[in-house]
């Protein structure tokens, strides 16, 4: 038996002592007390709209955002505007509908139905405006990335000059929380690039913080709804399981073994 | 109560049970003796019905809603989570669902490890059981592939790729498959189909499992035979069935915890990414319910070889109860085999880590020592052991310890020793 036990204990030694933790060369990601990520974790609805805001203003000229809809922006739980905002930000876009009873396609004003209108027709006109790169669609993009919203913060704040004797291809830039390090993305986020219609202060940090927050609420847009729920369903649950409990040792106080 | 002496007490009751004797199948149900000293590792049982029936109907609903085609598949996940009702509620208890199933399943079969359930009378629960295990990974594998993401995509390439290794026929069977020449379309909506045929054979397979559990009747911590019914059993209604309801109430609250607090925490990033054909993930690994048999898979070097060491290893828990060869079945009366049991839980656990991580350096020398154990386990190990084992003295009933042992219990236990040897 003592044997055995030692055998065992040697096993365990062997192996985890043996272990190599391949290092991650990236650093720590920059860490943010994101208002969404507790357990009553609510979006920061002056971020979400700024967020829409630097969306609208920087990312959307390449990056689309195929799932959502206008009328997403007037919803409970998204960055509510009220719907006459909604219905006067859908009227900025131009879509294409048709056919007509002409049979033709024709342009007209966006709809809060419509979906967010895409930055290029297709994928290839996509790579031929960014030197050969796609830029992702960023609807779900935040729950696409290991570390979530920590790294899309990260990254939009990791842009250095790349280390001595790095060579970087034309159109590619470093990032340091980047996988790989390299990024075919420029630089987005300078001082007061955008005017925030509220007073906030536009520096990068802020920026990153506020898009990064309408990706979270993008990616996911029933955050909230879920957090409530959930916590109504784990009420009812506890409540449930004690009477269960208190019941269960009643019957079988009706023989001696116990439960 | 033997059900045969079961008769309804209304007429009508009686001219329906005797053209169709349903009354005495739920009498046989609640009376069902079920030996008392079973404890919580036994309520995993009723918890796998839970999921198997929570399974069916969320996906069922989600089939309403999801497009199997392969410009459509992550679309169509994306509408569930943003346009239909309570469609992101419905898409987590299935996604979470799974990976519950599998939690469920794993301690359930360690719990049958560990008393000795499938050993005589119980070989055919056994079997049946490892037919639904199997069943179920397959299932689950095919549902991971639904959604269209990269994981999906490439998983399915990784598994589908390895019946290629099948020599001469194995290139046929592999297209054959895909329905063309890599996984594309045709290979989505097939997977679609099965994935929404498996379950319900699995719950066939579920029926026959408690059928064939409903013969002998439960094994129990002990290990031993009991009279049914006796002073050592209850019926399983309400005794069983409010003490599985209360460890299911347990298990719904880790379950809701997963579906609303971290939903997407047992899943990859990757697989929001839509599936593309041209762009390979850095790490292709599969759920972590699949990890253990995906680190043996790639510990052998040979692909064949691979392939037929995560069948065979699935195959040898078929034949466990052939390979233990002690009569024995509670590991509490077996010292030496209780520790060789915690060596095995150890080792899978390993193995489930090092299929997480990437097939080079130290990983793959550990993932080969932990798959080399795993077998040497179940080939050398138990069927020695049995043999050699000094097992201690197994009591005769529940309440022996209290009566004392006398002349005739001692007799009775030499003629119980004389009856499992034979």
């Amino acid at each position: 038996m003592i044997n055995l036990l030692k055998f065992k204990i040697i096993i365990f030694l062997f192996l985890f002592s043996s272990i190599s933790f391949a290092a991650e060369k990236s650093p720590p990601l920059l860490k943010q007390d994101w208002s969404f990520q507790s357990f009553f974790g609510k979006f920061d609805r002056g971020s979400l709209q700024r967020g829409y805001q630097v969306y609208t203003e920087v990312c959307s000229s390449c990056h689309s955002m195929q799932y959502l809809s206008y009328r997403n922006l007037a919803e409970k739980g998204g960055p509510e505007f009220s719907l006459e905002q909604a219905k006067a930000i859908a009227s900025n876009f131009e879509v294409t509908d048709g056919p007509n009873s002409d049979g033709e396609m024709f342009q007209r004003p966006a709809k809060l139905s419509d979906k967010f209108v895409m930055p290029y027709s297709n994928i290839e006109e996509a790579k031929l405006s960014n030197g050969g790169a796609y830029p992702p669609d960023m609807t779900v993009l935040l729950k696409a990335r290991k570390g979530g919203a920590d790294y899309i913060y990260s990254v939009l704040l990791g842009y250095e000059d790349p280390p001595e004797g790095m060579k970087l291809d034309d159109g590619v830039y470093y990032n340091k929380y980047m996988y790989g390090q390299k990024i075919k993305m420029p630089k987005q986020l300078y001082e007061d690039l955008v005017t925030y219609a509220d007073g906030t202060p536009a520096t990068p940090e802020q920026m990153a913080k506020d898009v990064t927050t309408f990706m979270a609420w993008t990616a996911e847009p029933k955050l909230e709804e879920r957090h409530k729920f959930g916590f109504r369903v784990i009420i009812y649950l506890v409540i449930l399981t004690i009477l269960v409990y208190f019941s269960m040792k009643k019957i079988w106080s009706r023989i001696e073994t116990k439960v | 109560m033997s059900s045969h002496e079961y008769t309804p007490k209304s007429k009508f009751g009686k001219w329906f049970n005797d053209r169709l004797p349903l009354l005495t199948l739920a009498n046989h149900l609640t009376d069902y003796p079920t030996p008392k000293n079973l404890n919580y590792w036994w309520t995993f049982g009723g918890i796998l019905t839970f999921c198997l029936i929570t399974q069916i109907i969320t996906g069922i609903v989600l089939g309403m809603h999801y497009i199997a085609h392969a410009d459509l598949a992550f679309a169509s996940v994306e509408h569930i989570m943003r346009d239909v009702n309570y469609g992101w509620l419905i898409r987590y208890v299935h996604a979470n669902g799974a990976s519950m199933f599998f939690l469920a399943v794993y301690i359930h079969i360690f719990r049958a490890l560990y008393y000795g359930s499938y050993k005589s009378p119980r070989e055919m629960i056994w079997i049946i059981g490892m037919l639904i295990y199997f069943l179920m990974m397959a299932t689950a594998f095919l549902g991971y592939v639904l959604p269209w993401g990269q994981m999906s995509f490439w998983g399915a390439t990784v598994i589908t790729n390895l019946f290629s290794a099948i020599p001469l026929i194995g290139e046929s069977i592999t297209n054959w498959l895909w329905g063309g020449y890599s996984v594309d379309n045709p290979t989505l909506t097939r997977f679609f189909s099965l994935h929404y045929l498996f379950p319900f054979l699995i719950l066939g397979l579920v029926i026959l499992h408690i059928w064939a559990l409903h013969v002998p009747g439960n094994n129990n911590p002990i290990g031993i035979d009991l009279k049914k019914p006796s002073k050592d059993t209850v019926p399983f209604h309400p005794y069983i069935v409010i003490k599985d309801l209360f460890a299911l109430l347990i298990f719904l609250l880790v379950f809701a915890f997963f579906v609303f607090y971290s939903p997407n925490i047992l899943g990859h990033s990757d697989n929001y990414i839509e599936a593309n054909p041209l762009v390979t993930p850095a790490h292709i690994v599969p759920e972590w319910y699949l990890l253990p048999f995906y680190a043996i898979l790639r510990s052998v070097p040979d692909k064949l070889l691979g392939v037929i060491a995560m069948f065979a290893a699935i195959f040898v828990l078929v034949i466990l109860p052939w390979l233990d060869t002690s009569k024995v079945r509670s590991a509490l009366f077996r010292p030496i085999y209780k520790q060789f049991y915690w060596f095995l839980v150890a080792d899978v656990l390993i193995l489930g880590y090092m299929g997480a991580m990437p097939a080079e350096g130290t990983y793959l020398l550990i993932a080969r020592v932990a798959t080399a154990y795993y077998f040497i386990h179940f080939l050398i190990i138990l069927p020695m052991l049995g043999k050699k084992e000094k097992t201690l003295e197994v009591p005769l009933s529940l309440t022996e310890p209290v009566l004392g042992g006398s002349a005739s219990t001692a007799m009775a236990r030499d003629d119980l020793k004389l009856k499992s040897l034979g």
